[in-house]
């Protein structure tokens, strides 16, 4: 029942947020509407006993990427009117909810698997060892290192002058 | 694990790593090209070195060491190589940053094999991720206005794309419980067909899937990206995304579908009808737009389209057809192998004339025949080859995939598909028509650098190698799709 209570309680903060992040005229305020966003992401993963996850979405989108998001505003000219909209606004919105009306249809007319094993508490033993274990996911962790350095050197060139 | 399988990509990766390294000691920037070979040579090697043989999956299963694999990672490699020998010339126009252009080359290319080889959802995500971060990298490396917003678009565009992946993903995960291929497959020929079909998440999940791929191979409606970034990126760079990127993104999407949903036939009968009709639109809309263009980046651009939509024929003659029929993949990888040697050739040669010209203007290419005949001579035998006339590969390939296509009972698909040939006949042989009998402003004699030569005789000559005896590389492609169930 808590769970349940959190669970709508983050979920409708998230699409208020969300509208917010993408109504809203002032950039700076979509900002700060995004990182309330990121934060109650991290409530739904708590509902879903996933604490790692939680914590690490707190630590990287809350914590890294919003002081990015905010530093890269302030070095913007003409915050007030950032958040342009152009002519496509209606049918942008039409379609929007077109696909909205899709997803809810296939997300409640599917019967979705539920596992009926008790949640793992902790969690980061179990992830750690899927990630770095016999028989995990060592392939994606170490195309991810290759991804870094790869965007790294992108933002080497794009940012050094020519 | 046997670790040995795995060479291929890690010679990538250490001499990508290398380049990053000699950059900062060495003014000798033609070192770094030669890093760059060597590491692709070496990691072909390998590669050819355990061609034929059949190896289990490694990494759990999630890296196919397949000859399917190990053709598409050769493939890419080739590409890879003739796309390093084109930018030499090229690379002056920034030569700050030699050494993080080849080892993004080479990231890129590692990228792309991994793409060709993963059966995880999540590595095949992030496979496609780091060859997309590479290419948006690359796309803006001239650092003009146009390459700049060309390189914007495509990484605004390309994470949209990616979004709407990961969203199909995560819908067939939740509606399997697996993120393996294989077992994803074993869920879905377990349920029976009703109980399928009366649950929308899978076909929702299908047809995101085919939005996230159809984007890497330019398929319309997701092309949208193409024409602009085609001609802001620098030329190797489009020469490539043209070609390593859609073989690539081709190898992806014919293991995906054939592996995990390649059984129940009525399922490979939706996702074909699905690519049947991306590939109507595709050749149609590739085509038409392709005729009144001015530059030949861009031509070029929308006519890749279209190709994209020849060969989406292929995939949908894989869907109407049962799963032992190979004739289907097989056409689809011959026709990938001789579109890559004949786009390359033809961007190669509009390298060589476009760097004497400063421009890429279809009506500066007048005269360009007495200036240059035997560039413009490769240019033809290039674009005659994208027709799809003999003596040329692109004959044969398309040959094979429309036959492939009335074997599945597609006869209209093929009436469509031969009907946009003879249109596309027209904006081809304009070029054509432009270099060899217009009036030329200049006498001057256009001379291109040896290794721009190399490049373009390689290409030129698998182009007529695959045109003349199709035969033997028909065996191969063959060969390669028939290992590829596992």
């Amino acid at each position: 029942m808590g769970l349940a209570i959190g669970f709508w309680i983050s979920a409708s903060v998230i699409i208020a947020a969300a509208l917010g992040v993408v109504l809203l005229r002032n950039i700076f305020r979509a900002a700060l509407s995004l990182i309330l966003c990121f934060l109650m992401v991290a409530g739904i993963y708590i509902t879903l006993s996933a604490d790692f996850l939680a914590a690490v979405q707190i630590l990287v989108y809350v914590g890294a990427i919003s002081v990015l998001i905010i530093l890269a505003i302030m070095m913007t000219r003409e915050v007030q009117r950032g958040n342009l909209s152009n002519k496509l606004q209606l049918p942008a919105f039409i379609v929007a909810l077109l696909f909205l009306g899709v997803l809810v249809l296939t997300v409640t007319n599917t019967p979705w698997p539920i596992t009926d094993t008790a949640p793992v508490v902790p969690t980061t033993t179990t992830i750690a060892s899927r990630l770095f274990g016999e028989g995990g996911f060592i392939l994606p962790v170490e195309i991810a290192a290759a991804l870094l350095l790869s965007a790294i050197l992108g933002a080497i060139v794009l940012a050094r002058e020519k | 694990m046997n670790l040995a399988l795995f060479i291929p990509e890690l010679t990538l990766a250490v001499f990508a790593l290398l380049v990053i390294l000699l950059d900062l000691f060495t003014e000798q920037k033609r070192l770094l090209v030669q890093v760059s070979v060597s590491g692709l040579v070496i990691s072909a090697g390998v590669t050819l070195a355990m061609w034929g043989e059949s190896f289990p999956a490694i990494f759990n299963n999630m890296l196919a060491v397949d000859n399917f694999a190990l053709f598409f990672k050769l493939l890419l490699l080739g590409v890879a190589f003739l796309v390093i020998l084109a930018s030499i010339s090229y690379t002056q126009k920034f030569a700050r940053f030699q050494g993080e252009y080849y080892a993004l080359v080479l990231l890129s290319t590692l990228g792309m094999m991994l793409m060709a080889a993963t059966t995880d959802l999540i590595a095949i995500y992030i496979a496609l991720e780091l060859t997309s971060l590479s290419l948006y990298a690359l796309v803006g490396f001239l650092k003009d206005s146009k390459s700049t917003e060309s390189s914007l678009k495509y990484l605004l565009l390309g994470a949209i794309a990616s979004v709407v992946l990961l969203y199909g993903m995560a819908l067939i995960f939740g509606f399997t419980g697996q993120t393996q291929l294989g077992e994803i497959a074993r869920v879905i020929q377990a349920m029976s067909p009703q109980t399928i079909l009366s649950f929308p998440a899978l076909t929702l999940g299908l047809v995101m899937l085919i939005t996230g791929f159809g984007f890497k191979i330019a398929a319309v409606p997701f092309q949208m990206w193409v024409p602009d970034v085609y001609e802001g990126a620098p030329t190797p760079i489009t020469a490539y995304l043209s070609v390593a990127s859609k073989a690539a993104g081709f190898a992806l999407i014919l293991r995906v579908f054939f592996s995990a949903f390649g059984l129940p036939e009525w399922l490979s009968l939706n996702w074909g009808i699905i690519f049947a009709f991306l590939a109507v639109i595709g050749m149609t809309l590739g085509n038409i737009a392709a005729i009144p263009q001015t530059n030949i980046k861009r031509m070029l651009g929308y006519s890749s389209i279209a190709q994209a939509g020849y060969l989406l024929v292929g995939m949908a003659a894989m869907g109407f057809s049962p799963v032992v029929d190979i004739l289907g993949r097989s056409s689809i990888i011959f026709f990938l192998t001789s579109y890559a040697l004949t786009n390359m050739g033809a961007f190669i040669a509009i390298i060589a004339i476009s760097n004497k010209l400063d421009s890429d203007l279809i009506d500066d290419y007048t005269g360009i025949g007495k200036r240059a005949p035997l560039v413009a001579l490769a240019l033809t035998l290039c674009l005659v080859s994208l027709i799809g006339m003999p003596p040329a590969a692109g004959f044969m390939a398309k040959f094979y995939i429309f036959s492939a296509a009335v074997r599945s009972n597609l006869l209209w698909l093929v009436i469509i598909a031969v009907i946009n040939s003879v249109i596309s006949a027209y904006y081809y042989l304009r070029v054509v028509n432009v270099m060899w009998l217009g009036k030329a402003a200049s006498e001057e004699k256009i001379s291109s650098p040896g290794t721009l030569r190399l490049g373009l005789v390689l290409s030129c000559l698998g182009v007529l190698l695959l045109g003349i005896i199709p035969g033997f590389a028909m065996l191969l492609a063959e060969f390669a799709a028939r290992i590829f169930v596992f």
